[in-house]
């Protein structure tokens, strides 16, 4: 973590672009989908060809009103088009379509939680426009020239923008996750980062504590990872401290981040605060929402994070991190509750052990967001640890054994199969467990004494000994209980 | 057989009847167009395509499937985009330009796998460079000359279809109206023309000038004939987010046209307009409006009394207000929409550059005239940090203020009249170095497309110096059929349209 | 409303017409003359008046109409690219783009 040196404060508002995850264009029945050859989906109201004008994706519209409700924003009844006047060779039609003095989603907050801090995110507004295209610099025959796509031209974009409320690259990156989370939990977008589906830029600027006045702030571009935005913002506030304490002043510019060399750097210098000249787009008509289709869109939604965390905390007596953790996507929630209906809402705090714990480490491992073990098989486990069939340990072989296929059938009774096929039932016969606390005893008498002497841990060696020789399936409380007992004496 | 100022009735039963055949039509109009390529009316023509179409209709006429337009000619102003023949709206911009789709009035009017009306495409017609002039003299390839007389101007921008018509070239055309442009290119070369209320024809295909007052219209030698041609390219148009949807806007033009006045019956009941009050307002009618016009309309006015309309003085205050203001509006909207002209993706690119910066900038410098970048220049200007306010949004507000004083004029009249241009056509090269004497001229027409409200031109006589003087009929918002049929009513007691200049007869 | 060389410039680089010193000149004067027209909307009393964007808003209730999420359009690249001045592999080429 790196300090913010002291006497200064940091001034952070992101402004995020997050691709809709449409079947079409936001102006055009062109796909969306990521990754197909050069201009095969740029149709001619892509390319601006003479003539075309734009029509509206209503599935755009609906994703932003997703998210103004998840956010609790105010969806405007009636929002404008305006176009956003400037040449680039990857913007075809010489302007953007975007939103300027009406957008669709107005306000709205995101909570986020730093260290133990929680604190809410103030967003000024969010509003629909169309990505522009790609240019490519290499790996052209001719020499001399820039290629382009224009794919991408069209894709609906939903720009998302904060207050300069946030006071720390800890705090922008705990929002940047947030917001990832709350779009793809809803599923507006699919959030992938290299593909360029959710893209972060950084308003930074410093000033001297306890100054009211905001510095000029440097926008921060071109950075497609938390790990970096982090770095990128780090890097600059260090920047703008060092100008200002040499006597310089911060310039307003944009600046790109490079991860190689882990700074930021100026862009060739365009021109002076570009004059977008903002009109309404006269091809468009204003864009009007009702009460009625809000309402409509708002029940169809899935319980939003927030909520079901707070849920989870209230009927299953969770901690507040561990509801966190287990609302942290859509898919771990699911999981999560289907097993604690299975298992019981008394062994809720077993089930989110296992579901935080097992199930996501596997799922880390193979990757994807399916586990290959299903709800009710994990419940299937969790139940013959809470009836003490099985010891902890064993459980999570039987996972093991579940998830690599080795359950014939693979039922929800795998855990059963499994624990029958390789005698893991734990033996809870106190008697059989004396037999072998005697021979481990009588085997191990440099443990004994040990342990008598005082050595704590030679308990632990004989106590590994007992479990090996039960083959792991002595009732492991029992075996501690037994072990004590006959050392005493 | 002269076909050349036939009425698009008369053809269609020609045709019907087997006295002519849509290929033998064809190569009747060709063959006029072949005789007068001074004019410079035509941009593009191509026989081969042409009489390609005329087979079509044929197969189609024999099938039994013809309808009331099906292979009858058409010739479309270059700013409607053809996948066959080129698409340069008047421009160097777009020399070589050659669409891959067509127009939606280019569809309806064409053949469109047998749903479109059928019509059989001439070529393209020349125009005012982006449709932006009021005398085709800013056309990248040549004046069109006015065929009552080489020596002036056809008008503009339409004037390439204008003179079309006048000349017996074409029995039919489609033009474009931002400003004027299909009513003053008609009243001066002695043609109707009508331009709908906003939204009625789909844009989609029409390179765009100024998106919130561009139209597309039709120009013949009659209201009838336009009616008839308007009924086949308006409708709503999904590809067009302008293209109006409500009721109102899909009341059938013609049908409205025939149901008013008892229009297909001719005038012998006397009052035809019984009841139909024409507003004049007192605006149209000032200093600057020439007293050989202003005696033609007189008499046009006289005329539709005399069928039993009664004349309502009115008055529409911010007429002159209307030339700032669309001087506004026009070349902001213009200045965007030209901004995909880059070089990058089609159009001219320059050979003269050392980097990219260079190759936009020097392309367009090229590709451009002189007016299109006036336009261009104007419109980033009010658009730009500081003036928006004062200007754009200003003008805008104005343009309210106009469209609110039609609807109270409205209150007491059924249409309102009055001259369309307060000259007769002036000399080539009269006036094309003075551009705001030329944005004076369109004093009458602007504040019509300011309000979106439907406008037409018929000839109503002729000036000192022998040239077409059109009158203007406006009418509310969706009541094209009502005033053509007005007009045609008018074009039955008088015979203004059906003149046409010694050299074309 | 008076406008300058430095006027032109700047607006002909927003605008991305090369000019010459000539033109500047030339078009100095024309264009003075048409914002000479377009001033006299200042002296309009609008207070209270909303612009009018879409000229049918006098009469109707203008909402932009929907389009269903659906694909509509296929790869016609070959026809749409038809007219590019110049390409490569589906691209279009444009002088080296320096960033």
């Amino acid at each position: 973590m790196s300090a913010i040196p002291a006497g200064w404060e940091v001034v952070i508002g992101l402004e995020t672009h997050a691709q809709l995850s449409t079947a079409s264009k936001i102006f055009s029945g062109s796909p969306t989908q990521y990754g197909a050859a050069p201009n095969t989906q740029a149709s001619v109201v892509d390319l601006a060809l003479p003539g075309t004008l734009p029509v509206l994706n209503k599935g755009a519209v609906e994703c932003a009103i997703k998210f103004g409700l998840a956010v609790n924003a105010t969806i405007a009844p009636r929002s404008i088009f305006a176009r956003k006047n400037y040449f680039y060779p990857d913007l075809p039609k010489g302007y953007q379509i975007s939103q300027y003095e009406l957008p669709v989603v107005v306000g709205g907050e995101v909570k986020i939680t730093v260290g133990n801090e929680e604190k809410s995110i103030q967003l000024t507004r969010a509003h629909l426009e169309e990505d522009a295209g790609k240019s490519l610099h290499e790996g052209l025959e001719t020499s001399g020239v820039s290629g382009i796509d224009l794919n991408r031209a069209g894709t609906p974009l939903l720009e998302i923008v904060t207050e300069p409320c946030m006071r720390s690259a800890e705090e922008a990156v705990a929002y940047a996750k947030a917001l990832h989370g709350i779009v793809t939990w809803i599923g507006i977008c699919d959030g992938n980062m290299q593909e360029g589906s959710f893209r972060c830029d950084a308003n930074v600027s410093v000033r001297r504590a306890g100054e009211q006045k905001l510095g000029t702030r440097a926008e921060i571009k071109n950075v497609n990872s938390f790990r970096f935005l982090e770095k990128a913002i780090q890097y600059e506030v260090r920047r703008q401290i060092e100008v200002i304490e040499d006597g310089g002043k911060v310039v307003q510019e944009t600046r790109l981040y490079d991860a190689d060399r882990d700074e930021t750097r100026s862009m060739r210098s365009k021109e002076d605060a570009m004059d977008y000249r903002y009109f309404p787009d006269p091809d468009l008509l204003p864009v009007e929402i009702s009460e009625a289709w809000i309402g409509e869109i708002k029940s169809a939604m899935p319980e939003l994070p927030e909520q079901r965390r707070q849920r989870f905390e209230r009927d299953f007596a969770l901690s507040a991190y561990d509801a966190a953790q287990l609302t942290a996507t859509r898919e771990t929630a699911s999981y999560f509750e289907q097993v604690v209906e299975g298992a019981g809402a008394a062994h809720a705090k077993l089930a989110a052990n296992w579901v935080l714990g097992e199930v996501s480490a596997l799922l880390n491992e193979i990757g994807g967001s399916t586990s290959h073990v299903r709800p009710a098989q994990l419940v299937g486990i969790l139940n013959r640890v809470i009836d003490q069939t099985i010891s902890n340990k064993a459980a999570k072989e039987v996972f093991h054994g579940i998830a690599h296929g080795d359950a014939p059938g693979n039922g929800d009774d795998a855990a059963d199969v499994i624990i029958e096929m390789r005698g893991l039932r734990q033996v809870s016969d106190s008697g059989a467990i004396e037999k072998i606390v005697d021979e481990v005893i009588a085997a191990n008498q440099k443990s004994v004494e040990e342990y008598k002497a005082g050595k704590e841990k030679a308990l632990n060696a004989l106590f590994g000994q007992v479990m090996k020789a039960s083959n792991k399936t002595a009732n492991p409380a029992q075996v501690t209980e037994i072990l004590k007992r006959k050392l005493s004496t | 057989m002269s076909f050349a100022h036939t009425s698009l009735k008369a053809l269609r039963a020609a045709l019907d009847t087997k006295q002519v055949s849509a290929t033998e039509l064809a190569e009747y109009f060709l063959a006029r167009a072949e005789k007068a390529l001074a004019l410079n009316a035509f941009l593009h023509i191509d026989r081969g395509l042409t009489l390609g179409q005329a087979r079509e209709a044929d197969a189609r006429i024999a099938r039994g499937e013809a309808t009331a337009l099906t292979g009858i000619p058409v010739a479309h102003k270059d700013i409607f985009v053809t996948r066959d023949w080129r698409s340069t709206a008047g421009s160097n911009m777009l020399a070589d330009y050659v669409s891959p789709f067509d127009a939606t009035v280019v569809e309806k009017l064409g053949a469109a796998d047998g749903k479109g009306a059928g019509m059989v495409c001439l070529g393209k017609l020349n125009c005012d460079e982006f449709a932006m002039g009021s005398s085709n003299e800013n056309s990248a390839f040549g004046p069109v000359k006015n065929p009552w007389n080489p020596a002036k101007i056809p008008g503009g921008s339409s004037g390439g279809s204008a003179a079309a018509i006048a000349a017996g070239l074409a029995p039919a055309a489609t033009g474009t109206d931002t400003g004027g442009s299909l009513r003053q290119p008609a009243a001066m070369c002695g043609i109707t023309a009508i331009k709908p209320t906003y939204g009625r024809v789909s844009r989609y295909g029409m390179i765009a000038f100024a998106s919130s007052l561009d139209q597309g219209g039709p120009m013949a030698k009659s209201a009838e004939d336009c009616a008839l041609l308007l009924d086949a390219m308006v409708g709503f148009d999904e590809r067009d987010s302008t293209s109006l949807n409500s009721a109102e806007a899909q009341t059938p033009v013609l049908a409205g046209f025939l149901a008013a006045f008892g229009s297909e019956k001719r005038v012998d009941t006397g009052s035809p307009l019984k009841g139909v009050r024409i507003g004049v307002p007192k605006e149209f009618f000032g200093a600057g409006l020439a007293a050989d016009v202003a005696r033609a309309v007189e008499a046009a006015l006289v005329e539709f009394e005399m069928l039993g309309a009664v004349r309502v003085d009115i008055s529409l205050p911010r007429t002159t207000l209307s030339i700032p203001a669309y001087y506004v509006i026009a070349p902001a909207e213009a200045s965007s929409n030209l901004s995909r002209f880059d070089g990058v993706r089609y159009g001219h690119r320059t050979k003269n550059y050392r980097d990219l910066a260079e190759m936009i900038a020097n392309s367009r410098a090229e590709g451009f005239g002189e007016e299109v970048k006036r336009r261009i220049l104007t419109g980033a200007y009010v658009l730009s940090h500081g003036y928006y306010d004062a200007y754009y949004l200003q003008a805008q507000r104005v343009r309210r203020l106009i469209g609110l004083d039609f609807q109270e004029a409205f209150k007491s009249c059924d249409f309102i009249m009055g001259p369309v241009s307060p000259t007769t056509a002036w000399s080539i090269g009269a006036k094309n170095n003075d551009p705001v004497a030329m944005y004076l001229e369109d004093i009458y027409t602007l504040g019509v497309s300011l309000a979106g409200l439907p406008g037409m031109s018929a000839p109503c006589g002729f000036g000192e110096d022998n040239m077409p003087i059109g009158l203007q009929i406006i009418g509310n918002y969706f009541d094209e059929g009502r005033m053509m049929a007005a007009a045609h009513q008018y074009q039955q007691v008088t015979d203004w349209h059906t003149r046409c200049p010694e050299a074309f007869k | 409303m008076k406008l300058t060389p430095d006027d032109l410039k700047r607006i002909a680089h927003l605008a991305r017409i090369a000019v010459t010193e000539t033109d500047v000149s030339r078009m100095q004067a024309q264009l003075s003359g048409i914002f000479g027209l377009i001033d006299a909307l200042q002296a309009v009393d609008t207070k209270g008046v909303e612009p009018l964007s879409h000229p049918l808003d006098i009469v109707q209730d203008m909402a932009q109409r929907f389009r269903e999420d659906r694909i509509t359009e296929a790869d016609r690249r070959q026809a749409n690219m038809a007219n590019a001045p110049a390409q490569e592999n589906g691209l279009f080429l444009v002088p080296k783009v320096l960033e």
